[in-house]
This record gives C-alpha cells, sequence and structure tokens, in this order.
C-alpha cells in the first residue's frame, strides 16, 4: 500500500463528500427561498422603513428595481446566479454587504463554538470515563444525574442564571458583547475578547457535554463487559492499564466523531447563547435578521450554517474512515 | 508426574448475587461441590454440554469472575493456597487462559503489540520466535485482529500462553468454529505444551478432540464433576466408565450409537435437591433424590454416584 494510493482513496471519498454537500446546499437554498417567498415578510417594507415616507409610486419603482415584483420562480434563479458570481446580496438591516457581515459575524462566532466544541469535548470524555469505569458507583450516579439535569435544562435559561449569578451578583465577568463598551477594536487585546468569551462558551460547553459523557459511558461500559477486557484482565492487567491500553482507545474514537456531527447542535446552541449574552455572532445575527426580515442576510446566514454543519460531518465521516482499521484496511 | 498438582480444587461452588423484584436478593448457584485435580505434563478435559458453567469455572480459576460472585471451597496452586492476591499474581505470568476467539482481542490493536502484553521491557524476540515456531509469518504483528484467519487467530491466542511462559494452561473451548485440521492443529499446540510439562485444562463439549488428545478427563454436568476418570476409559467401552451421564455421553456420540437420552440439564436456579443427575437417570432410588453423592474413588477413577460400581 503506498501513501500516493492512500491519499488518492481519500481524495476520492473528500470528491463524493462534496458532491453531496452542494446538492445539499442546493436543495437548502430551493426550500429556505421558498419558505421565505411563502411567508409575510416583506423587504421592500422593511426597507422604506429604514429611509421614511414614500409614495406608491415610488414605492413600485423600488419593487421594480429589486425586481421583487417578478414570479417567485425568476426571483430564484436571479438570486442563485448572483450568488454562483459570489454576490449573497447587501443586508437591509446594516446596509452593507451580506458576505462581509457573516464573515466578520463567523469569526466572533467561531471563537465561541470552537471554545465550547473543546471545553464540552474534553470535560465530557473525561466524565464520560469516569462515570464507564465506575458504573452504579456514587461517581456514576451523581455525574449522570447531573448529565440529565443538564441536557433538559433550556440554553437561555442556563445563560440567564450564569448571568445573574457570575456577572451581576459575583461581577466576575462582563455583562455582555465580545469587547469592552466603549473602545475602539484596534485597541482591544486578546485577552479582553477571551475574558468575554468565557461565560458564553461555558453556557453553551455545558448544553453539549452531558449528550457526550452520556455517550461514552455506554462505550465504556461495554468495552469493559466486553470479551477482550476479560483476557486482558486473565493476563494480568490491572484497571488503570486496562483503562488506558483497551478503554481509552476504543471510546475515544466514537466520541471524536459524534463531536464533530454534533456541529449542528453547537450552532443552534450558539444562537440562543449569543442573545443572552448579546455576543455579536453569526447567531444574534440570524435573530435580528428573522426579526427585522433582513431577507439577503437570512438566506446567507442559513446557507452558511448549512455549509458550516456539512462540514463537520464531513470531517467526521472521512475522520471515521481514517482512523477505524476496520474501515480501513477492508477499504485497501 | 510430580506428587503435588499444579492445580488443585476442593468442593469449589460459585454463585451469583441476584437482586429479584420479588424475592429481593437471592444467590443463584452456577458451580456445585466441583474438585479437579491437575498435575504438571497432562492434559485434562472438562468435558460437559453447553450451559453447565464451564467458562465460569475458567475465571474462578484465574479469578477474573464478576464482582457479584460468591466463591467458596478450596483451590491450591502448587500446594499453595490460591487467594485473590496470589491469583492477581499468577495472571499473565504463571496461569494464562487461552480464550475461544477473536473476539478476545482488541479491535484496535495491532496483533504485535497486543500479544507483546503490557509488562514492559515488551517481550518483542520471544515473541517474534513463538510466532515463527507457530508458522505465523512476521507481517501477522502488523495485522489488525479482524484481519486473521480462524487458524491464524488460534494460534496467536495460544501465543500469549507461550510468552507468559505459563505453568498452567487454562483454555476455554478452544475448537468450536474451526475445521477438522484447524481443531487437531490446535490440540497438538495444547499437547506440545503439556510435553513440556506444563499443566494443561481443556474446557470443551468437542467431546471427540478430548478423549483423543487428553490424558484425563472430568465429566461436567450442571456446574459440577459427575466423574474423573482416565481417557483411556472413554476410548474403550461404556463399561469402563463409572457415572451413567459419562456412559449417556458415550453412547450419544456418533460413533457409538447416536443415542440420546430423555430429559434436559437442569439450569442454575433450579437445580434439584439430591444428586443433580438424578431426575434423568435410570437407576436411580428414592436416596439420589434427597441426598446428594459425594465424590469417592473407583477403579482408578473418581465418581460422584451411590450406585456406580
Amino acid at each position: 500500500m503506498t501513501v500516493v494510493s492512500e491519499i488518492a482513496k481519500i481524495m476520492k471519498q473528500a470528491f463524493i463528500h462534496m458532491i453531496r454537500m452542494i446538492s445539499l446546499l442546493f436543495a437548502v437554498s430551493v426550500i429556505s427561498f421558498a419558505l421565505v417567498s411563502a411567508s409575510p415578510v416583506d423587504p421592500v417594507q422593511q426597507y422604506i422603513m429604514g429611509i421614511g415616507a414614500v409614495s406608491e409610486e415610488q414605492r413600485s419603482e423600488i419593487e421594480a428595481y429589486w425586481g421583487v415584483d417578478k414570479p417567485s420562480v425568476e426571483r430564484y434563479f436571479n438570486w442563485l446566479s448572483a450568488l454562483l458570481h459570489g454576490d449573497f446580496g447587501t443586508s437591509l438591516l446594516y446596509r452593507r454587504p451580506v458576505i462581509e457581515i457573516i464573515s466578520e459575524r463567523f469569526k466572533n462566532s467561531l471563537a465561541l463554538m470552537m471554545c465550547a466544541w473543546v471545553f464540552s469535548g474534553i470535560i465530557g470524555f473525561s466524565l464520560g470515563c469516569i462515570m464507564g469505569m465506575n458504573r452504579d458507583k456514587w461517581q456514576d450516579k451523581i455525574i449522570s444525574k447531573l448529565c440529565y439535569l443538564l441536557s433538559s435544562v433550556p440554553t437561555f435559561w442556563l445563560g440567564l442564571v450564569f448571568l445573574m449569578v457570575f456577572a451581576v451578583m459575583l461581577g466576575w465577568f462582563p455583562v455582555g458583547f465580545s469587547t469592552p463598551i466603549g473602545m475602539r477594536s484596534s485597541e482591544v487585546t486578546i485577552w479582553q475578547r477571551l475574558y468575554h468569551l468565557v461565560l458564553p462558551s461555558f453556557t453553551l460547553s455545558l448544553m453539549s457535554f452531558s449528550s457526550i459523557a452520556l455517550h461514552t459511558r455506554q462505550k465504556m461500559i461495554d468495552v469493559m463487559n466486553s470479551e477482550y477486557i476479560l483476557f486482558a484482565r486473565a493476563r494480568g492487567e490491572g484497571r488503570w492499564v486496562l483503562f488506558w491500553r483497551h478503554g481509552f482507545r476504543n471510546t475515544v474514537l466514537p466520541a471524536v466523531t459524534l463531536q464533530f456531527a454534533s456541529f449542528a447542535e453547537l450552532f443552534g446552541g450558539s444562537v440562543l447563547a449569543e442573545n443572552v449574552f448579546s455576543y455579536p455572532g453569526l447567531g444574534s445575527a440570524v435573530s435580528a435578521a428573522g426579526l427585522n426580515s433582513d431577507v439577503p442576510l437570512l438566506l446567507g446566514i442559513t446557507l452558511f450554517s448549512t455549509l458550516f454543519v456539512c462540514v463537520g460531518n464531513m470531517i467526521a465521516n472521512l475522520l471515521y474512515g481514517m482512523i477505524d482499521p476496520k474501515i480501513r484496511e477492508v477499504g485497501r | 508426574m510430580k506428587d503435588t498438582p499444579v492445580l488443585e480444587i476442593c468442593d469449589l461452588s460459585v454463585a451469583f448475587k441476584m437482586y429479584d423484584s420479588v424475592f429481593g436478593q437471592r444467590d443463584l448457584q452456577v458451580i456445585s461441590d466441583l474438585s479437579i485435580k491437575v498435575y504438571g505434563g497432562e492434559i485434562l478435559a472438562i468435558a460437559g454440554s453447553s450451559g453447565s458453567g464451564k467458562s465460569l469455572l475458567a475465571s474462578a480459576i484465574l479469578g477474573i469472575l464478576p464482582e457479584n460472585a460468591i466463591v467458596t471451597g478450596d483451590m491450591r496452586y502448587n500446594g499453595q493456597k490460591l487467594t485473590p492476591e496470589l491469583q492477581e499474581k499468577l495472571r499473565g505470568t504463571e496461569m494464562a487462559l487461552v480464550p475461544q476467539s477473536i473476539a478476545y482481542l482488541d479491535p484496535l490493536m495491532k496483533i504485535g503489540v497486543q500479544t507483546d502484553g503490557h509488562k514492559k521491557p515488551y517481550p518483542k524476540e520471544k515473541r517474534r520466535h513463538i510466532f515463527r515456531r507457530l508458522g505465523l509469518s512476521k507481517s501477522t504483528e502488523k495485522l489488525y485482529p479482524f484481519q486473521l484467519s480462524g487458524g491464524m487467530a488460534r494460534r496467536v491466542l495460544v501465543s500469549t500462553a507461550l510468552i507468559a511462559n505459563a505453568w498452567l494452561i487454562v483454555a476455554d473451548e478452544p475448537t468450536p468454529g474451526m475445521s477438522l485440521e484447524q481443531a487437531l492443529e490446535a490440540m497438538a499446540l495444547f499437547r506440545e505444551m503439556a510435553d513440556d510439562g506444563k499443566a494443561v485444562i481443556l474446557i470443551t463439549h468437542d467431546i471427540d478432540l478430548a478423549f483423543a488428545f487428553a490424558d484425563r478427563i472430568a465429566v461436567f454436568y450442571a456446574g459440577t464433576t459427575v466423574e474423573n476418570a482416565s481417557a483411556l476409559d472413554f476410548r474403550t467401552k461404556p463399561d469402563a466408565l463409572r457415572h451413567p451421564y459419562s456412559k449417556a455421553l458415550w453412547r450419544a456420540l456418533p460413533q457409538n450409537g447416536f443415542e440420546p437420552i430423555a430429559g434436559v440439564q437442569p439450569y442454575a436456579g433450579n437445580l434439584p435437591q439430591g444428586c443433580l443427575f438424578a431426575p434423568r437417570c435410570s437407576c436411580k432410588s428414592p436416596k439420589c433424590e434427597q441426598e446428594a453423592p459425594p465424590m469417592r474413588e473407583l477403579r482408578g477413577g473418581e465418581v460422584r454416584c451411590f450406585y456406580a460400581t
């Protein structure tokens, strides 16, 4: 097996995933466009609200200029061809190109989501291991109850509680935003950004760690009850050796894959967390776009978040093929 | 043959604590008053049908039973009492388990690293030497368990016992799912180990193979041994055997008439009061149904029956 053909195989898989992703993006664009067209959202009204009173004639001129008076199928293809040329349109709310807003907001969101993602992955996996290795003992009972509790608590509520306790009552963390208020963005240090990131990312990670913890717990229990663990014990392996040689190895792969596949939940959670903490990310932008009938921004973010979730799932798939010897070696 | 058996088990009983919603906690007896002896240089086959608790015996010897197991009775290793501490010390060094299938290997670990075990320094050279002797090519060490053929898997599993240099080898059902050639090859490996002076316990329901390769046979029924006999007795005729179950087992073999006996083996949880075989025995008496017969010596073997001659 040469390295070249190994790479060729991965490339081929990546190519198949790309095709899937493009067709999915296309489907999402059709459905979301159809939904927006069918909804009472009126972008022209929204635009007019921004510039003051207009007459009926002026209004129909704007409609004709924008092409809103055309049938929706035609409008869709106009939008699609603009998209393919890299033009996502202009946000009605911010009066700036959609692509600019997305890239700016996404940087903030990415920092938040990645912090929460890494944090929840590490905490969730470790707690899952502790529960699985101590099945039905007090450690397991306490942590699993906590996991059930956290997975049934809504994000925004938990965010509000944290805000009240840590920001308002204790004053340890800022109440909101990603930078200190009244400061130029060029003056903001990385530490100040991180400081503003702590509470929202902590809230977001608390929401998602329980699923990975409970999954790892079950996987660890399965591994510890397996025949190969029995044989390893017969060969004199102690508890720690069992964990490092077999338990960790056999539970970490599914956990990593699951974590990559959880990008959708992560994005969904970030919408709520960003709103509670007034954090200027993609999540707060999407709710603002929705509430203010900012159709170009709404559709842009919808497509972008689809891409984001898809990439996560694709990484999960590719990763599984690369790490699991059963999938990897059989392909040879 | 040495005077002290490598392993001597006297009246071993294993029960599990069970939690029942109706009766609360109760004990489920799976092995009762089992006695066996195995000397260096011999293969003792423990033969019995499925569901008789044979695999649990292997776990009991190695001390790897689940936590809710209650073990009573006396086990001695080279004359020394086999305590949980001693079992822990001997596991992976002097006592080795040869498991039944590939499922006993970690699916994500390459064969080489896995057979080397966890003890440092890793016995890499020794393992390569043993692999060569067993006819496993050097590239085997780079494979994952699922890539092994049945015969290779068997030899890899056996190699773990050879690498550990164990003196007591417990092989748990090593032949099911193998072709006749593979099974014969596996048996030859165990024979070789015994000929090196090691003590081999072969737990199996493949009675034919046990008869052909073992030195002595312990007949296992419903969690206990009903007869300890020389394998020679099984190879001749049923009259050489002592216990009615052993005779029934002999007659049930295809080459000996293929005759089954009525009834089923009682499972743990509803064992009969007296002799465990009494419900299916053709020569039982009222005494058999009330009192469990003790193990007694008879014609160079041992039998658990009041009436055996």
